[in-house]
């Protein structure tokens, strides 16, 4: 590991202030990032430790809605009562990731923040665009089963890690972050980014930027939904292919539904107008895989992963109709019905 | 962190020569205080072992994916290797050595040798200090519950059912 500089700021301005110039990382849970360190892959010459801040809360806001601080654990937040009740699509695609130890220590913040799992990323023997701009990517032409089929460039075929995040973004939660300019809030769908000719750059976050909090709107998704997770092992893996599916039905049309992907692309993938060709439909597989169809547009395997293209079109099926059916995926017994 | 890593040489040279500062921090490490001072880098894990001889935590992968490096902070289970002890200044360390004794064994011990829960016994200290964290935890409620609550801790003498059978025992005893 690089040797660097260490900080701990008591509060947020102090955090912003410390985290303005180069090379410099916030450390909040530190799984991704300490074993990035480890790897030789991030190398921070300041580490700003934000575990002090006191951003840690989940809290209810006067519109309804509910604030998930950036620094609650992932444990904490799949936990509580609240999410429980109200976002148990969140708290059933954290509990499919990673393991409890990981959970207890991962923050919310931080696992927006993670980066890809892409072999040739973590490698530093290999060449890598993300890792070192221009270097060239090892896994086009390369060892391609865990990559992308959506929205990659000729520069990157990485994909998002995350479970959580996939849920965030079908229940269009709204980034809150500060920084050097002040505070403002993303959209989910704005806070990560495709790889195009920068694929060095995750998200939209500016430099010194910080994530203080998550906010999930009030709509009501606790009946119909599903994160619906596959894996080559049962537990502990990271998505081939994943599929985060909130529906509202009317009598026996869909009145409205998100369907966001992980495991295909940069980012949580996302597209309206699939969601919108089958809402006021009744809901069948014939009329989920027009969704699927139109979700999976313009797909493109790499060799190795081709495979992903059928897999999700069947788990964008299966997942709509688990969502339809109230009948939401366990994450403990994990046959799929 | 979004920037791309790249270092040039006159600051990979300022780094290797950067002196080595040591911070102070304060932990209760098995109902002991401490006062120590420690390199920033150092992980949790590398304190335990390196620094306090507490070498019933073991390091297996070093990376999180493994489980061997287990305790418990604060009453939950983490993975020692990738948390930096600096952050963890006021904090309550339980290793393996602070749940059970030669002659005085933790449930959990007794009820591993009992169930044949182990064969080589290099997973064991993160298996046992993890099945406390799950009990600590009171999500579990069954033996299902019990193998993906374990999840985070490989066995590669794959004594997976065993273990299982030892931690449901415990847990079912305490709970």
């Amino acid at each position: 590991m690089i040797r660097f500089d260490y900080a701990r700021p008591g509060d947020v301005a102090e955090a912003v202030r410390d985290g303005a110039g180069d090379h410099v990382a916030y450390l909040a849970g530190g799984t991704n990032l300490i074993d990035l360190m480890k790897e030789n892959v991030a190398r921070p010459l300041e580490v700003v430790d934000i575990n002090r801040l006191p951003l840690a809360q989940i809290t209810d806001l006067d519109d309804g809605s509910l604030r998930l601080g950036a620094l609650a654990t992932n444990a904490d937040t799949a936990y509580d009562e609240r999410v429980q009740a109200r976002y148990p699509l969140l708290a059933s695609a954290i509990l499919a990731g990673a393991s409890p130890q990981l959970r207890n220590a991962a923050t919310n913040g931080g696992n927006l923040n993670q980066r890809t799992r892409c072999y040739y990323f973590y490698d530093v023997d290999t060449p890598c665009n993300k890792r070192v701009p221009g270097q060239g990517c090892g896994a086009i032409g390369g060892v391609n089963r865990i990559h992308a089929i959506l929205g990659a460039s000729d520069q990157c075929i990485a994909t998002h890690p995350s479970d959580m995040c996939v849920a965030l973004a079908a229940l269009k939660a709204q980034v809150q972050v500060t920084g050097p300019e002040g505070d403002r809030t993303i959209a989910f769908a704005d806070y990560h980014r495709l790889p195009g000719d920068e694929p060095w750059r995750d998200n939209t976050l500016k430099r010194g930027e910080l994530v203080t909090a998550i906010d999930l709107p009030a709509e009501d998704f606790s009946t119909n939904y599903t994160y619906l997770k596959l894996r080559d092992r049962l537990s502990y893996a990271f998505a081939l292919v994943s599929a985060a599916v909130a529906m509202r039905l009317e009598g026996d049309r869909i009145a409205d539904v998100r369907i966001a992907l992980g495991g295909v692309a940069h980012k949580p993938w996302r597209r309206i107008e699939a969601e919108e060709a089958i809402k006021n439909e009744r809901p069948s597989d014939t009329v989920f895989d027009t969704a699927a169809r139109a979700l999976l547009a313009g797909a493109i395997g790499q060799g190795d992963n081709s495979f992903k293209i059928e897999l999700a079109r069947k788990a964008i099926i299966r997942a709509l109709g688990q969502a339809a059916a109230g009948t939401p995926q366990s994450q403990t017994d994990k046959r799929i019905r | 962190m979004n920037d791309a890593v790249t270092i040039d040489r006159a600051t990979a040279s300022r780094v290797a020569s950067r002196r080595i500062e040591t911070l102070p921090l304060s932990l209760a490490i098995n109902g002991e205080a401490r006062e120590l001072q420690v390199e920033p880098w150092t992980t949790l894990l590398d304190l335990l072992r390196d620094k306090l001889d507490l070498t019933g935590t073991k390091k297996g992968c070093d990376h999180g994916q493994c489980g061997a490096c287990t305790v418990l902070v604060d009453g939950k289970r983490i993975n020692s290797c990738l948390k930096l002890a600096v952050t963890l200044d006021g904090a309550e360390i339980t290793t393996i050595e602070g749940l059970g004794q030669p002659g005085e064994l933790h449930p959990l011990q007794a009820a591993f040798i009992e169930h044949d829960a182990f064969q080589c016994g290099y997973c064991t200290p993160g298996q046992i200090c993890s099945a406390q964290g799950l009990i600590n935890e009171g999500h579990a409620k069954d033996r299902q519950d019990v193998r993906e609550q374990m999840s985070g801790n490989l066995c590669r003498c794959g004594a997976y059912t065993n273990i299982a059978d030892a931690v449901l025992e415990v847990m079912e005893k305490q709970s």
